[in-house]
């Protein structure tokens, strides 16, 4: 008889708690801020870009879900400080596990995870992401590549100045991004 | 080699010519002067290094394979290079594993190594396959203790438009320099500067034009040599290998193949010692583009009533094409295969000349060519394998003379092993040519006098007359060649009338072995595959009735049904087909341009009722064809090529095989359609019959005697022509490889300076050399040429002789300032 009580008890404390229920899509709440979410490829201040096509991303990927081919800097044509850049960039979220390892292995700081997360779709081809998908948008001062070096003369200053860059400019540090 | 555990109770006697030494605790007999770091590796004690490569003589440059070493008891005062030095009987060898000195040694030079190396691996081609990152890894410290700048260079420096420089990675270990100096024997790559400022280069005006630059590449331990085709394409760990075969040259050379996603991006010599040993040439390296070349056929064509070359499907286009065929049989159907063949191709067009065309008109030779030259190849080549003549045997020929063959234009494979020869065991080679090409002068004999004359190796001839030359050699020729001699004949031989007699007379008189060196790679396959008018498979002659009859047996065809006359050669069946004297065409890979007769032979393409082409890319016969049918590149099927040797090379596929066919599989088929079998539907199927055929029983034919041609004598303003295809040049697989033709040799008109003057010529400025069909002007270089001869590259950009001119080898020719 007892146990009748306390069984309703259970349902009827609950109805004065806080409701864990997330109400999405309507409310569209922020992942944690270090949550792995969708890849993006960071700029230097000036707009090129700090991918240099080396494939460590790929091959740290327990996954096989990116895809990288190099391309050849020249001066006509440059899109990242140095000789070398990302030519081809291609992340396939149908094999992503968002392990965050690629994160680890790149080296130049410029393959970051922002906590975006809707990336569901109908449509299989659309989940290979391209370097177009991926790229940071243009923030203030910064210049679609291919444009010369800016910042610099060489690849060497932008590794070098870049703590100082960040700090000018805080908006480019891709450390802990938000999607809002 | 002895391995034993236990010294102290060891009582076996050291071998012969052997030495008893220690290593790493363990008791190894080594033969007397063995290098260390080689006992150790046949221990499987790895010492990390460099410098060290088997194929270069020691140098000690990179000083990473420092071992301990006791001598008699008394430890030696430092550590020692394992690569240096030899082994010598009861030293005692402590390497990195039980020597903390040796570790500790060696840890200090990487780290003297990483020092002014910058920390680009993720850029650097050569980054997950860098034998400085790997021991670096197992041999270095975790951390430099190198806090100062680091040196830097300008870079990438192009050092020619194919290898780039990249100072700050090199380690100074000068593999590079070494090869160039050793092995190809051309040092545009030297070490400059003196200490801290000491690097690779090249001479201002000099860059690294080699024609085996590729191969420093590949042995770079760092990434200090890229190669510009190759630069930022891809990781090693993208990439799958297999194992290839070179389609270039006759040399049969070992390559990789490294593919990623269907797409060749480089290949790499393969280590074959009795072929290539590691190095191939230039052109077999970086010529593959033709694979994805905008020309590339992929879907069979047929012309239509309105006179275009439609796309059309594989059933429509076969239909068509046997249909054709069928109806030209009464007329008269000729082959011609075309020397880029694999022996199952070859093997495919013979077949099918003689069962579904039922003529003997076939052959393999789009270039030059003659009676005699089929007379030679069935009395001295057919069905020789080698066993004969090989690599090796070449290697180890006391002398060897050169005709009608520039080796290092036209088989580099065989190149290097002259020259290898020619350093190491003192082998004479003559070249019987027109002046002392690089080639002759980088095989002749250090003879340690300055004087160009103490070594000459050249037995000049004027173009026309080697025939005469050949048999009248100085006696010291004659004397060198007896005892063992190999004479290497290329097939530009058949452009002279009696060169080949000469040369079967020659060997006859010395005992010397003959070689036949042609420049293609499916030449020699198609000789034995029987794609000659005169020869069966096997090397049976057409006119013999038992050879006849062994092949009908073997082919399952009715007594007495293979045509017994002979047929007719390449220029023959032009010919008659330009008459009318044949109703159709089978074209395999051939350019008219490369033909004796480049007008002729288009003229018979034109005219003829019917003509079928099976080729990789549009070309002049594909223009002309009205059937197309695509082929099979060797990247994407199986097959096999005999090397000059006669060595079966076989190789499979390194691409997806998958939606292309090789020639024996497409004329299978189209024989089908013509109501006739070949059983060549695989290149496996092709090859397991030519195997069962087996070669002809009985002697070989008598060598032919064709009497000697006597040269040309220039008039006024004319010179006799000299000319042959240099390596890179404007080859049909070579197309889309800017970076490889900027290796290329400069297209110059030779001629020695009293020829210059005579005719008016200054060195450097233009000249004109024509015929009544054309003209070429290219710059002057004087050479030591025979008087009244002038030399042209056969095919180098404006240079193209046949094409242009009309002429060829021994030809006289106009030439003007």
């Amino acid at each position: 008889m007892f146990e009748f009580f306390k069984g309703f008890g259970v349902t009827f404390s609950t109805m004065f708690k806080k409701v864990v229920t997330e109400e999405y899509p309507e409310n569209f709440p922020p992942a944690a801020p270090r949550y792995h979410g969708r890849h993006q490829l960071n700029r230097h201040p000036d707009g090129l870009e700090k991918c240099v096509g080396c494939e460590l991303c790929a091959w740290a990927c327990p996954a096989d879900a990116i895809y990288v081919e190099g391309g050849n800097n020249t001066e006509e044509q440059r899109f990242s400080p140095g000789e070398r850049y990302g030519a081809v960039y291609q992340i396939n979220y149908l094999r992503c596990i968002g392990c965050g390892l690629c994160i680890e292995a790149c080296p130049t700081r410029s393959l970051t995870m922002t906590n975006f997360y809707e990336m569901a779709d109908d449509d299989r081809q659309k989940l290979i992401y391209t370097k177009e998908d991926l790229m940071a948008p243009l923030l203030a001062g910064m210049e679609q590549p291919p444009h010369p070096m800016r910042l610099g003369e060489n690849e060497q200053d932008y590794y070098v100045q870049g703590p100082t860059l960040a700090r000018k400019n805080p908006e480019t540090d891709p450390v802990g991004e938000q999607v809002v | 080699m002895t391995l034993t555990q236990d010294s102290g109770t060891d009582t076996t006697p050291v071998p012969e010519g052997h030495v008893r030494l220690t290593i790493d605790d363990r008791v190894v007999d080594a033969p007397k002067g063995e290098l260390l770091i080689r006992t150790c590796e046949r221990l499987g004690i790895i010492v990390p290094r460099f410098c060290d490569h088997p194929l270069l003589d020691p140098a000690g440059a990179c000083r990473q394979c420092l071992v301990e070493v006791e001598m008699g008891g008394r430890p030696m005062p430092k550590p020692q290079a394992s690569c240096t030095m030899t082994v010598a009987d009861g030293m005692v060898v402590r390497t990195q594993h039980t020597s903390p000195v040796a570790d500790k040694a060696q840890q200090g030079v990487m780290e003297l190594l990483l020092i002014n190396h910058p920390l680009d691996c993720p850029i650097c081609d050569k980054g997950g396959e860098c034998p400085l990152q790997n021991q670096a890894m197992t041999n270095g410290r975790t951390e430099s203790r190198f806090i100062e700048a680091k040196r830097t260079f300008l870079k990438p420096l192009p050092i020619s438009t194919q290898v780039l420089l990249d100072r700050e990675r090199c380690v100074l270990c000068q593999r590079c320099t070494r090869f160039s100096e050793q092995i190809a024997g051309d040092p545009f790559i030297e070490l400059l500067e003196r200490g801290s400022d000491q690097q690779i280069g090249v001479a201002a005006d000099k860059p690294f034009q080699s024609y085996f630059s590729g191969n420093t590449i590949q042995i770079c331990p760092v990434g200090a040599l890229t190669s510009d085709a190759y630069r930022f394409r891809s990781r090693p760990f993208d990439l799958v290998s297999t194992p290839g075969v070179s389609e270039h040259d006759s040399g049969g050379a070992a390559i990789r193949i490294d593919t990623r996603r269907g797409t060749v991006l480089r290949r790499l010599a393969g280590n074959d010692p009795e072929v290539n040993e590691e190095w191939i040439d230039d052109r077999t390296r970086f010529a593959f583009r033709y694979l994805s070349s905008a020309g590339r056929i992929t879907r069979p064509m047929v012309r239509g009533a309105d006179g275009v070359l439609a796309e059309t499907s594989w059933t429509e286009a076969l239909t068509a094409a046997a249909e054709g065929l069928t109806a030209a049989r009464e007329g008269g159907i000729g082959v011609l295969a075309g020397g880029r063949l694999t022996v199952e191709d070859a093997y495919a067009y013979a077949k099918f000349a003689r069962v579904a065309a039922g003529t003997n008109d076939v052959d393999f030779r789009a270039r030059p060519n003659s009676a005699e030259e089929l007379d030679f190849l069935a009395a001295h080549v057919v069905g020789q394998g080698p066993e004969v003549l090989s690599y090796t045997r070449l290697e180890a020929a006391p002398a060897v003379l050169c005709v009608a063959l520039e080796p290092e234009e036209e088989a580099p494979v065989v190149f290097l092993r002259l020259r290898k020869a020619a350093q190491k065991h003192g082998q004479k080679v003559f070249h019987l040519g027109q002046w002392t090409t690089p080639a002759v002068e980088r095989t002749s004999p250090e003879t340690g006098v300055a004087s160009p004359a103490a070594k000459n190796n050249l037995i000049p001839a004027v173009p026309g007359a080697e025939a005469a030359v050949l048999a009248d050699l100085p006696a010291h020729v004659l004397e060198a060649l007896t005892g063992g001699g190999v004479i290497l004949v290329g097939e530009r031989a058949a452009e002279v009338p009696g060169l080949y007699s000469a040369v079967s007379a020659l060997a006859a008189r010395t005992g010397a072995t003959v070689g036949w060196v042609p420049r293609r790679a499916g030449d020699r396959g198609a000789l034995e595959a029987g794609a000659v008018p005169t020869l069966l498979p096997g090397g049976r002659p057409v006119a013999d009735a038992a050879a006849r009859a062994e092949v009908e047996q073997a082919w399952g065809l009715a007594a007495g049904s293979l045509p017994a006359t002979p047929g007719r050669d390449t220029d023959e069946i032009l010919a008659a087909a330009a008459m009318g004297e044949l109703a159709a065409l089978v074209v395999g890979g051939l350019d008219p341009a490369d033909l004796a007769d480049p007008a002729a032979a288009l003229a018979g393409l034109r005219e003829v009722g019917f003509l079928v082409s099976l080729e990789l890319h549009t070309s002049a016969v594909t223009e002309l064809a009205d059937v197309v049918l695509p082929v099979a590149p060797d990247a994407q099927r199986s097959g096999s090529y005999l090397n000059w040797e006669g060595r079966v090379r076989p190789f499979g596929p390194a691409l997806d095989p998958n939606g292309v066919l090789p020639d024996c599989r497409v004329l299978d088929t189209l024989a089908v359609e013509m109501d006739v079998d070949l059983f060549t539907q695989t290149p496996a199927a092709a090859a397991g019959e030519l195997t069962r055929l087996g070669v002809r029983s009985g002697t070989a034919p008598a060598a032919p005697a064709v009497a000697a041609s006597a040269p040309q004598r220039p008039g006024f303003g004319q010179a006799v022509l000299a000319s042959w295809r240099q390596l890179v040049d404007d080859g049909s697989l070579s197309v889309d490889e800017p970076a490889l033709a900027g290796t290329a040799r400069r297209p110059v008109a030779r001629l020695n300076a009293a020829t210059a003057e005579r005719l008016g010529l200054t060195e450097g400025a233009p000249a004109t050399v024509r015929t009544e069909r054309g003209a070429i002007t290219l710059p002057v270089a004087l050479a030591d040429l025979p008087d009244g001869v002038v030399w042209l590259p056969g095919n180098s950009g404006e240079s193209r002789v046949r094409a242009v001119l009309g002429a060829g080898h021994g030809d006289l020719v106009g030439v003007t300032a």
